[in-house]
């Protein structure tokens, strides 16, 4: 998985919501990797 | 929809969904509620291949017995040497069996699990279904 291609989102409340929107599985990736 | 959270940056993220260690994925329904979980690094091939195993878990147990049984064989067509696809071979017997009910869809996974991945716990767990027919 490259951050060339993923957008990442850091906020899960408004995650959770946009897919609850638009009917969308989350991926959620935690990471200690340095950004 | 890809949301990061950082061991430095975000350590609340950790503990709201109890990730203990990294690298961790989750897989989230639209309703937040987990469906899969990968813990530790895998190669390429086995990460995407879980990945897609995660997506149908999900459908699955949305009970979209078609559309998981078309994810799960899609790992196992992409990925057929990785870890999860004798687990996404298993699965895909068990979507067809729930969607048809027919005993035939269990002993034919039995047969090619058993074949194709004899050292497997998942030809184990299959082999139960072996005279099913």
């Amino acid at each position: 998985m490259s951050d060339r291609t993923v957008q990442w989102l850091t906020d899960a409340d408004q995650a959770l919501a946009e897919a609850r929107r638009v009917h969308k599985p989350l991926l959620l990736d935690f990471s200690a990797a340095p950004s | 929809m890809p949301v990061r959270f950082h061991v430095k940056q975000n350590p609340e993220g950790f503990a709201r969904f109890k990730a203990r260690w990294t690298p961790t994925q989750l897989v989230l329904d639209e309703q937040g509620e987990e469906k899969h979980r990968i813990e530790g690094f895998l190669p390429k091939d086995d990460f995407l291949a879980q990945l897609e195993l995660g997506l149908g878990r999900l459908e699955f147990e949305r009970g979209d017995f078609d559309a998981a049984a078309r994810e799960f064989d899609d790992v196992v067509v992409r990925h057929p040497g990785a870890t999860s696809a004798p687990e996404a071979r298993y699965w895909a017997g068990v979507s067809r069996y729930k969607r048809s009910n027919d005993p035939n869809a269990l002993k034919d996974t039995a047969e090619e699990v058993t074949r194709r991945w004899p050292d497997s716990e998942w030809a184990r767990k299959a082999s139960v279904w072996s005279g099913s027919r």
